[in-house]
């Protein structure tokens, strides 16, 4: 094969169902295509990412994965292959596509790795499933249909529950169990919104549900990297499961089995690659079972006793081939430490799988099945308590916005640090913090929740039976009996510290318990429990992770710590190593970019000598990568293990500032104990994070804020209320994403809130702000050293203050800040940075009118330094890292740079690092760069789309343009948005957005499309001379209403804008948003961003979106 | 309870005792499978073997009815895991893996840090070791006896029916060889290891209950040596054996120890490894293709030198030890790997097929 440039297609910005996994193995596929010389092009509009970097890739669109950009990519580049597997579901259904379109063929472009024919027959459940029938594996008894009629017939068949599911959707969109004719009509017509075809299938109670990791290359040989096994059966989407590798209630034959049926699919398939497949399983086969593997029983004797053949039964289906790679193929290569995604783009060029080295080793081979020593449990990170209105319901869709990958050598260890890692605050199984009063335990155990792990462990605790919960949940008894031990075990702890018996500490460590949890059942702290852990000489051991459980050794550093062992497999790092805290779980408000900043900061510290030791328990991200960093510990970001991993290291010190929120909020435990924090003195970061502290602050730098005060009750709150007037913005102390933050016009809304406020944090006490409307809301990025500013980003909202900063839509350079604004923000952050001694990343918000104030300061990397970093062309991070070894040359301009830092500042992915003193950045810019939300609001049932200070977004995308609108057009069209071709919805809640909202409708004409709006949004129209159809709302329930128009598939563009403080009409409103969500139809609910797509589907065509790449517009 | 490992270079380990309570002694090896401990612990193979499991949660499944088993007994010496599970969920499970050691006498050591145990081993090679519970023992070497005496059946069975008649050596052989076979419609006649069935005089004893067809040298057609345990090289009758069947130009299909001792009856030779190859991941490259093949190994020796006649057939692709052999013209050949699996993956069982063709 003669392949020189290949394109990779990623798979866009973060959503449900695809999220960062997809960084990790499209940079590990780029890694193998360079290491062969060959020359990558990526589109990939997620500037977030590390696959978009220079020093991966050769050539980066940003701009949307979909046939029409791409397309113009290819004619552009004239690539000679394709990898299309590499970027999810978004990037295989884009890939399918421009082949159907004939696109790969008129331009020569190969496609590599598996055929595109294979990946057509996965995708088409029908066809896939007589494929499968014909090979004499079965699949679950299922038909495909097409609309809800047939639907229904096919369930009469089948019987009731029936299972649906729908083709061609990422996380299994659309899908869910119908246990009678009116639910199957709703799933139905849900799906329908969104799909051409869906599956109503057999439902096969508690079955087990077990995944394969299949590759194979051109030669035919085909191994299984990795089985896994859902803890909670069939029903429940792999994503939302909580998962173990290696499956650990199948016996040789079961695993075996169904390993040499997985090979057995992908042969027939022909993949060449990567492949996942998915096994339902039955736990009880009984001989009747219809579909089974069953010998004739011949009894023979040997040596002394009677020989039997086989007579397992085995009554199996296969529910879901991915061909391509998939969350679970990240799990699996973090699992095993076997990169699948890397191996599997060296196979797509044609090497034979004897060809690769297993990295891990240095000596054995690729061609060989992983042997853990080990086990890992995954457990998804969801969020739904942060959407209004959403149901906290899991099963056959994927609503979960991370994961994270507990590693431990007993299934309760592996079990508890996956809980902890979640970052919830949560001790471990037996925390029953989030188990609300008003369900009773069986409620919990009968419908999956995110709770349900905590229930089972709660209804242990009550002495309910395994039995019983089995009955209830369809967890595996094993799983069941390892929760009852952990819960068992716990009740041994005494009352009283100094009854605790060394061998009782241990068993509790080894159980995975944490100190806090118990000091907990003891009434004394986790500083106290680790100080007796020490004193009676109890202490973790560090395993790598080596892919041949010992036989070998390894060579790279990929570890974690248990206490279920008693030596360390390395030697520590000493002096030269750097601690650097990641992200954690994605979330909503800390994702990819938190991985993009830690992994930068991972790279920079090389060209400082300094060895890295990344701390991070994500599997689905590239810092978790054993070949990032020097040293890698996938572990707990919790205070105890980051103590013990430094205890261990003794290194020079801890880098928390890269990490999001959740490393920052460690600075002051961390410093407590003595460990050396690198940048900004914690007590520093404090004074930033303490909104009093804050407050003070600011008063003494004469610096503006919005007023603001705490209250720990609610009558001094509606007091200050009152004096500032309403609204006014609530939050707790210590913000990430705006948990509970909101905004309250009225005492009653006020006294409502309070009310939930005070059980989800009691610790805290609650900050009551007036909420300043109708002003700008300005970003501030940048690096300090010594108090001094080095370099400075001022980025723009779309949005008015009201949104939060995740949510909003980000304008470089800004738009429409004046030059007294701007000076005003680099005065104030001057004086900060100054005051606070800043040195590393810092960010600040500020409102803007007439005059500027400070909302919040983040003395760390925040979510935009990607984008500023990217749109600017300089490494904020690498910046910040400069500044903490002091290295950023202070020179005057036009001098050669003398010194290594300096020369490491101009790095080839540096770009201009010409800092003299401080500098501002990203002003002048000869193009628009806008980055954009992403909203996953269709996986959230209920949920309500409309923006507000909670962020809501899983994700973001950032395109480039001539102009804002270009680069906004683009970049709405990378989130899902759509140029209307066929109807506008217009519903302007209010006489203010009426009047604001004519120009833009007057635009809209211009289109000459049919407009649509309801009643008195109609009748303003008119009487400005705009001409629409007058439908009705949902409640009003006459005919025409919007959700006919919806259904019908004749709008294709919603905007819905709600007064303020709309109250009781807003759940109308909310009907049609909703609705608007759930039929696929672009909603928008923020008249600024209404405006700006307005302006840009007006004054734009799609032949006016230029194919530039990221180095046409950034000259590095 | 007082139990510990002590290995030959005087290191100790205490665990936890979860099955029989009493003292074993033998050479101490790790297998890195991470299921079928039942298949394994009656795998022959592992006499005078205490076997360490590098996966670290053993017992999840129970243990099945012996139909499911590879012998009619616990073959190993003694078993050490790092955490035993006592309560199996499993629809074949009869009783827990600990009431079966203590049912057939055999003692089980949790000990946590079995990776630290196997990287010994690594480095220092296989060691003889004891599991002390109560009463101090000697250490025992199981290579310095015919192991395969001691474990070989002394009567002569049939199995299955077909019309390829088969001489199985019971060396030790895992029950799956022979049902891989039956499975395949032919008919097994078990021996025991040291059966010679070119001497008239034990046919005329009447030892011989099966009857030939007449057509094939002495009523069989093919002859399959499977795995053992111990050193190939005290199975000194067996080679012998193979030595008369290889000059009467017979098919041989040999497995495991099968394969070393017809490398040692073509002439050529076996050597012991540092730690062996006790694992389901093996990489097996097919001379001469591009194919390579995950194997499931249990051997301590190794073919050293390929005998006159032979050419390599497999490699082990980590470490380029040999893996098989095959002769040049006549349809004999070997093994190291199990195509029987039982436990590990059944990719190889296609050997069983390209031997038996090969059966005229």
């Amino acid at each position: 094969m003669n392949i020189r440039k290949v394109l990779i297609l990623g798979s866009g910005a973060l959503k449900i169902g695809e999220a960062g996994e997809f960084d990790y193995s499209g940079s590990q596929a780029i890694k193998a295509l360079k290491e062969e010389g060959i020359k990558t092009v990526l589109v990939n509009p997620n500037i977030a990412t590390i696959q978009t970097s220079k020093f991966l890739t050769d050539t980066i669109y940003f701009l949307p994965v979909t046939p029409e950009f791409v397309e113009k990519v290819i004619e552009k580049e004239k690539p000679d292959g394709a990898l299309l597997s590499f970027g999810g579901q978004t990037a295989l259904n884009c890939g399918l596509s421009l082949y159907k379109k004939g696109v790969f063929k008129k331009h020569n472009v190969k496609v590599l790795g598996t055929p595109v024919s294979a990946i057509e027959l996965t995708e088409d459940r029908n066809k896939f499933a007589s494929h499968l029938r014909n090979i004499g594996i079965p699949t679950p008894k299922s038909h495909a249909v097409t609309t809800e009629q047939q639907a229904l017939k096919v369930a009469q068949e089948i019987g009731y529950p029936a299972m649906v599911r729908s083709g061609f959707a990422l996380g299994g969109q659309g899908s869910g169990i119908a246990r009678n004719k009116q639910q199957l009509q709703e799933i139905a017509k849900k799906a329908f919104a969104f799909v051409p075809q869906i599956l109503v299938e057999q439902y096969l109670h508690h079955f087990k549900e077990v995944e394969y990791e299949v590759i194979r290359d051109k030669d035919d040989n085909c191994i299984t990297v990795c089985n896994m096994e859902n803890m909670d059966p069939l029903g429940i989407h792999t994503g939302e499961s909580i998962v173990v590798a290696p499956s650990q209630t199948l016996n040789n034959f079961e695993y075996h089995f169904l390993r040499s049926k997985s090979i057995e699919i992908v042969r027939s398939l022909g993949i060449v690659g990567e492949c996942n497949i998915q096994f339902a399983l039955n736990p009880r086969p009984s001989v009747k079972s219809t579909n089974q593997q069953i010998n004739k029983s011949t009894n023979l004797e040997i040596g002394n006793w009677k020989l039997e053949i086989g007579n397992s039964p085995i009554d199996y289906y296969v529910i879901e081939v991915n061909a391509r790679l998939s969350r679970s193929s990240a799990l699996a290569s973090k699992a095993t430490g076997y990169p699948l995604a890397y191996v599997a783009a060296k196979l797509a060029l044609g090497k034979n799988l004897t060809d690769i080295k297993n990295k891990v080793t240095g000596i054995t081979q690729s061609c060989f099945e992983p042997a853990l020593d080990y086990i890992v449990v995954k457990i998804p990170r969801w969020d739904i308590e942060k959407f209004k209105g959403a149901d906290e319901k899991i099963g056959t869709s994927m609503k979960s916005v991370g994961e994270v990958m507990g590693i431990g050598r007993t299934f309760e260890e592996a079990f508890q640090k996956a809980i902890r890692m979640l970052d919830l605050d949560l001790d471990g199984v037996t925390s029953d913090v989030l188990l609300s009063k008003d369900k009773t335990i069986e409620d919990l155990l009968t419908f999956p929740t995110p709770k349900r792990m905590f229930a089972i462990a709660k209804a242990f605790s009550k002495g309910v039976s395994v039995e019983k919960i089995y009955d209830l949940t369809g967890i595996d008894p094993w799983f069941l009996y390892r929760m009852q031990h952990i819960v068992h075990t716990e009740k041994r702890i005494p009352k009283n510290i100094k009854n605790l018996t060394p061998d009782l500490l241990l068993e509790l460590k080894g159980l995975g318990f944490s100190n806090k949890q118990i000091g907990k059942k003891m009434g004394v702290k986790g500083l106290e429990i680790r100080a007796l852990r020490k004193k009676l000489n109890i202490s973790p051991s560090i395993f790598q992770i080596d892919t041949l459980a010992g036989e070998f050794e390894a060579k790279t550093n990929y570890l974690y710590v248990t206490y279920n062992g008693s030596h360390n497999d390395i030697k520590p790092t000493g002096k030269t190593g750097v601690i650097v805290l990641g992200s954690g779980p994605y979330r909503i408000g800390s994702s990819v970019e938190f991985d993009w900043t830690s992994v930068s900061a991972v790279l920079q510290l090389k060209k400082h000598n300094k060895k890295s030791i990344i701390i991070n328990c994500n599997p689905e991200t590239v810092s978790t990568d054993y070949d990032i960093s020097d040293t890698l510990y996938f572990e707990e970001l919790t205070f105890e293990r980051i103590s013990d991993i430094y205890e261990f290291e003794k290194p020079l010190g801890i880098l928390l500032s890269v990490g999001g929120q959740t490393p920052n909020n460690r600075a002051r435990s961390l410093h407590a104990s003595g460990f050396h924090i690198l940048g900004t003195h914690p007590d520093n970061i404090d004074r930033a994070e303490d909104r009093t502290k804050f407050s003070a602050l600011l008063d003494q730098l004469h610096i503006d804020q919005p007023a603001w005060n705490k209250f720990t009750n609610l009558s001094k709150a509606l007091k200050f209320c009152k004096e500032v007037g309403f609204p006014v913005l609530i939050r707790p102390s210590y913000v990430l994403s705006g948990t509970m933050m909101r905004i309250c016009h009225s005492s009653q809304e006020l006294t409502t809130l309070l009310e939930d406020i005070t059980v989800v944090s009691s610790d805290y006490p609650v900050t009551v702000s007036k909420f300043i409307q109708d002003v700008k809301e300005i970003e501030l990025d940048a690096v300090a050293q010594d108090g001094k500013i080095k370099a400075l980003v001022i980025s723009e909202h779309i949005e008015n203050a009201g949104v939060h900063s995740g949510d909003a839509t980000i304008v470089l350079p800004p738009q429409r800040v004046y030059k007294k604004t701007r000076q005003k923000i680099e005065e104030v952050s001057k004086k900060l940075a100054q005051t606070l001694k800043i040195t590393g990343p810092f960010n600040i918000q500020f409102l803007a009118d007439n005059s500027v104030s400070v909302i919040e300061t983040n003395l760390r990397s925040s979510r935009t330094f990607p984008f500023i970093s990217k749109v600017t062309g300089t490494d904020f991070i690498q910046l910040a890292v400069d500044a903490l070894f002091h290295a950023i040359n202070e020179r005057h301009p036009g001098k050669v740079a003398s010194t290594t830092a300096s020369r490491i500042s101009k790095g080839t992915d540096s770009g201009q690092a010409r800092m003299t003193g401080s500098e501002l950045l990203g002003t002048n810019l000869p193009f628009a760069a806008v980055k954009v939300p992403q909203f996953s609001f269709a996986r959230l049932t209920g949920a309500d789309p409309l923006l507000h200070v909670e962020m809501a977004s899983t994700g973001e995308a950032a395109c480039f343009g001539e102009d804002v609108e270009e680069a906004f057009l683009k970049g709405e069209l990378a989130v899902g948005g759509k140029i209307p071709k066929k109807g506008i919805f217009l519903s302007l809640g209010g006489e203010k957005n009426k009047i604001e909202f004519l120009e833009p409708a007057q635009k809209l004409t211009t289109l000459h499309l049919p407009l649509f709006a309801t009643e008195k949004t109609a009748i303003f129209l008119k009487k400005h001379g705009i001409e629409t159809k007058h439908i009705y709302k949902i409640h009003e329930k006459k005919s025409p209403n919007v959700l006919d128009f919806f259904q019908k598939g004749i709008i294709d563009l919603a905007v819905n804008l709600l007064e303020p403080g709309a109250g009781k009409d807003d759940v109308d409103h909310y009907t049609i948003r909703r609705a608007a969500i759930d039929h696929n139809v672009p909603v928008y609910t923020n008249i600024q961003k209404a405006k700006l797509f307005i302006n840009a589907i007006t004054s734009k065509t799609f032949d006016d979106l230029l194919i530039k790449s990221w180095d046409e517009y950034v000259k590095n | 309870m007082n139990a510990k490992l002590i290995l030959e270079n005087n290191s100790e380990f205490e665990g936890a005792s979860f099955g029989a309570e009493l003292s074993s002694a033998g050479e101490v090896v790790f297998s890195t499978g991470m299921v079928g401990y039942p298949e394994s612990l009656t795998d022959p193979s592992y006499v005078g073997q205490i076997l360490i499991f590098t996966y670290p949660i053993i017992g999840n499944y129970g243990v099945p009815d012996k139909q499911f088993w590879e012998s009619d007994k616990i073959q190993t010496s003694g078993i050490i895991v790092s955490n035993y599970i006592d309560t199996p969920s499993h629809f074949q499970s009869k009783i827990t893996l600990s009431q079966w050691l203590k049912k057939e006498g055999i003692p089980g050591l949790e000990i946590k840090d079995t990776r630290l145990l196997t990287q010994k081993i690594r480095e220092k090679g296989t060691m003889l070791g004891k599991i002390i519970i109560n009463k101090d023992i000697k250490l025992y070497d199981p290579n310095l006896e015919n192991l395969v005496a001691k474990v070989s059946t002394k009567k002569i069975t049939k199995h299955g029916s077909g019309k390829k008649t088969v001489l199985l050596y019971d060396c030790g052989a895992k029950a799956n060889i022979a049902r891989s076979l039956v499975k395949r419609g032919v008919h097994v006649v078990t021996v025991p290891w040291n059966f010679d069935p070119f001497q008239s005089e034990l046919k005329s004893a009447g030892v011989i209950v099966y009857h030939p067809k007449g057509v094939s040298v002495n009523g069989f057609d093919g002859i399959v040596i499977p795995n053992g345990p111990g050193n190939p090289k005290m199975a000194k009758e067996t080679i012998k054996i193979i030595k008369k069947a290889l000059k009467k130009n017979i098919p041989i299909l040999g497995v495991c120890l099968g394969h070393q001792l017809l490398a040692l009856a073509a002439g050529g030779d076996t050597a012991k490894l540092k730690f062996g190859h006790r694992s389901q991941n093996q990489p097996c490259i097919q001379e001469g293709t591009k194919r390579c093949y995950i194997t499931t190994q249990n051997h301590g020796f190794h073919v050293s030198k390929i005998p006159e006649g032979f050419k390599p057939w497999f490699t082990n692709a980590n470490d380029g030890s040999n893996e098989g052999l095959i002769h040049e013209k006549l349809p004999i050949m070997s093994v190291q790997f199990h195509p029987e699996a039982c436990p590990g993956p059944t990719d190889m069982e296609w050997i069983f097929d390209y031997f038996l063709e090969k059966v005229k």
